[in-house]
């Protein structure tokens, strides 16, 4: 019961904050608001028996993307006088694809059986013991590779940020 | 009715806050002592026997002070900064081990608020949104100077918190566990890790001076370069937050170095010394903040001996430095665990 109430309360936050990030004029307040939303979400990975995904959620996204958006932000001080307006042709066909992709998620999730989440029927699935067991077991090489693909995208990054190489 | 469980744990929540908030207060207060041996003065010595009561009299004063907010300002976030600062920082005390167990009436209660298995990634996730307080507070104050030290002060963060993960996931390695309570539970038997990770703990000791915004890593409020840095416009109580926000930082800080590396509440030949349950317990208590207060003492120690570092040796040193030693840590321990385990056989 006391799940049920924590489930309907973080709903809540996530989507109210959702909103806000954006319906907010000031792009500092939008990544705030994203930030409490990512909050959300960990908590429903908590309620979902995902511990270590709840923690790393919170440290890689709330933590760490989050910071060097505002960096972004701060750096380039946008705010309302001075954010470029786009036409309101591009603005329609962005109304009319984001309808799109909502008519996509809700057909896709339609027929979804929902008891399953629900149950909680393993109460140790998200421990770290396990999850790691997992990765390093039967995910072993789909793993490893991720992990390269991840390795040449900061080696790519580093790359382009260079603006001349001697 | 409450359980005599969550009442127990009711008090200790208070206790813990209590005791981190009075200890924050004297750091001030032991702070500016310390300055004074340190520069051959006396230090404070006018309220109270040796200036003890200072504390309580600047407390009076920044609470007596104009509450005062730019007119160019964004109101809400500049209030909001001061507050994430110090929430934040009061986060971290519920995983710390603050002694052995307790026994009342036949129950035996811990003195941890709570032991959750992934402690170490609560203890990075804390740390990890901590930086908002200053960012938000620096950002809305709409001041250059408390832009500049916003914007340092989130970098300093985001690049020394990759070198404190890798020491700590040596660490984790070692220790096999996540939670704070067992970490402390398995240096009881064998010696402190301090012994099996000098260099995981020169690292981390390292990134918990730049985390906590401390000399020599204090580049966000460089008095000399921007005047305050991120509370360049604050006055009042809300500046009074973020300098007490730095003192917890600090307190809460050495309580974690202590637990991880010098065996939290255990101490040498404890168990032959004839004491037992809640007589232990309690000079294992004693102890512990023992270890705490030599860690406060040492930042102090360091932050009026060595001077500022340069902003770009500041990033050389988080990046080309700690971050390669931290990977060759972590190299070394599995190749050690590797032998251990007959992995080379």
């Amino acid at each position: 019961m006391m799940s049920q109430y924590l489930f309907y309360f973080l709903t809540f936050v996530a989507i109210f904050c959702a909103l806000l990030v954006v319906f907010s004029k000031n792009p500092i307040y939008s990544a705030l608001f994203l930030i409490v939303t990512f909050f959300a979400t960990a908590g429903h990975y908590f309620l979902l028996n995902a511990q270590f995904l709840a923690a790393v959620h919170v440290i890689v996204y709330a933590g760490a993307i989050m910071v060097l958006f505002i960096y972004v932000i701060m750096m380039l001080n946008l705010n309302r006088e001075v954010e470029p307006h786009k036409s309101t042709a591009i603005k329609i066909a962005a109304t009319v694809c984001g309808c799109i992709l909502g008519l996509v998620l809700v057909a896709a999730l339609r027929e979804t059986e929902m008891s399953a989440i629900s149950e909680y029927s393993n109460p140790g699935i998200g421990l770290i013991e396990r999850l790691g067991n997992v990765l390093f077991g039967a995910y072993m090489v789909p793993f490893e590779i991720s992990t390269v693909l991840f390795l040449s995208a900061m080696v790519g990054a580093v790359f382009l940020s260079k603006k001349s190489i001697h | 009715m409450l359980s005599p469980e969550i009442i127990y744990k009711i008090i200790l929540i208070l206790a813990v806050f209590t005791v981190t908030l009075v200890v924050a207060m004297w750091s001030t207060y032991a702070e500016r002592k310390v300055a004074a041996v340190l520069q051959d003065r006396l230090g404070p010595n006018r309220a109270g026997p040796w200036g003890f009561f200072q504390p309580v009299a600047d407390g009076l004063k920044m609470f007596t002070k104009e509450e005062f907010i730019p007119g160019t300002a964004d109101k809400q976030l500049f209030i909001l900064g001061p507050c994430l600062a110090m929430l934040t920082a009061l986060m971290t005390g519920v995983v710390i081990p603050w002694g052995g167990d307790l026994t009342f009436g036949g129950h035996s209660y811990k003195l941890q608020i709570t032991d959750i298995n992934i402690g170490i990634l609560y203890l990075l996730g804390v740390v990890s949104v901590g930086v908002y307080g200053i960012m938000i507070g620096g950002w809305s104050s709409n001041n250059k100077y408390s832009l500049i030290g916003a914007l340092r002060a989130s970098s300093q963060m985001i690049s020394y918190e990759i070198a404190m993960g890798l020491a700590l996931i040596s660490l984790v390695m070692m220790t096999g566990t996540l939670s704070l309570g067992e970490i402390v539970h398995q240096q009881d038997a064998g010696w402190a890790n301090i012994v099996y990770q000098p260099l995981g703990f020169l690292i981390f000791i390292i990134c918990a001076f730049a985390e906590t915004n401390r000399a020599p890593f204090d580049l966000p409020e460089t008095e000399s370069e921007l005047i305050g840095g991120y509370h360049t416009e604050y006055s009042s109580m809300k500046l009074g937050f973020f300098l007490f926000a730095e003192y917890i930082n600090m307190f809460i800080s050495s309580a974690i170095i202590a637990s991880l590396y010098f065996g939290g509440y255990n101490f040498p030949f404890q168990h032959s010394l004839g004491l037992e349950g809640n007589a232990l317990s309690l000079v294992q208590t004693f102890v512990f903040f023992c270890k705490v207060f030599f860690f406060i003492f040492f930042y102090m120690w360091v932050r009026w001996t060595i001077p500022r570092f340069r902003y770009d040796q500041l990033m050389n040193l988080g990046w080309k430095t700690l971050i390669p030693l931290a990977i060759l840590n972590l190299f070394i321990t599995g190749i050690v665990i590797g032998f251990r385990n007959g992995f080379f056989q």
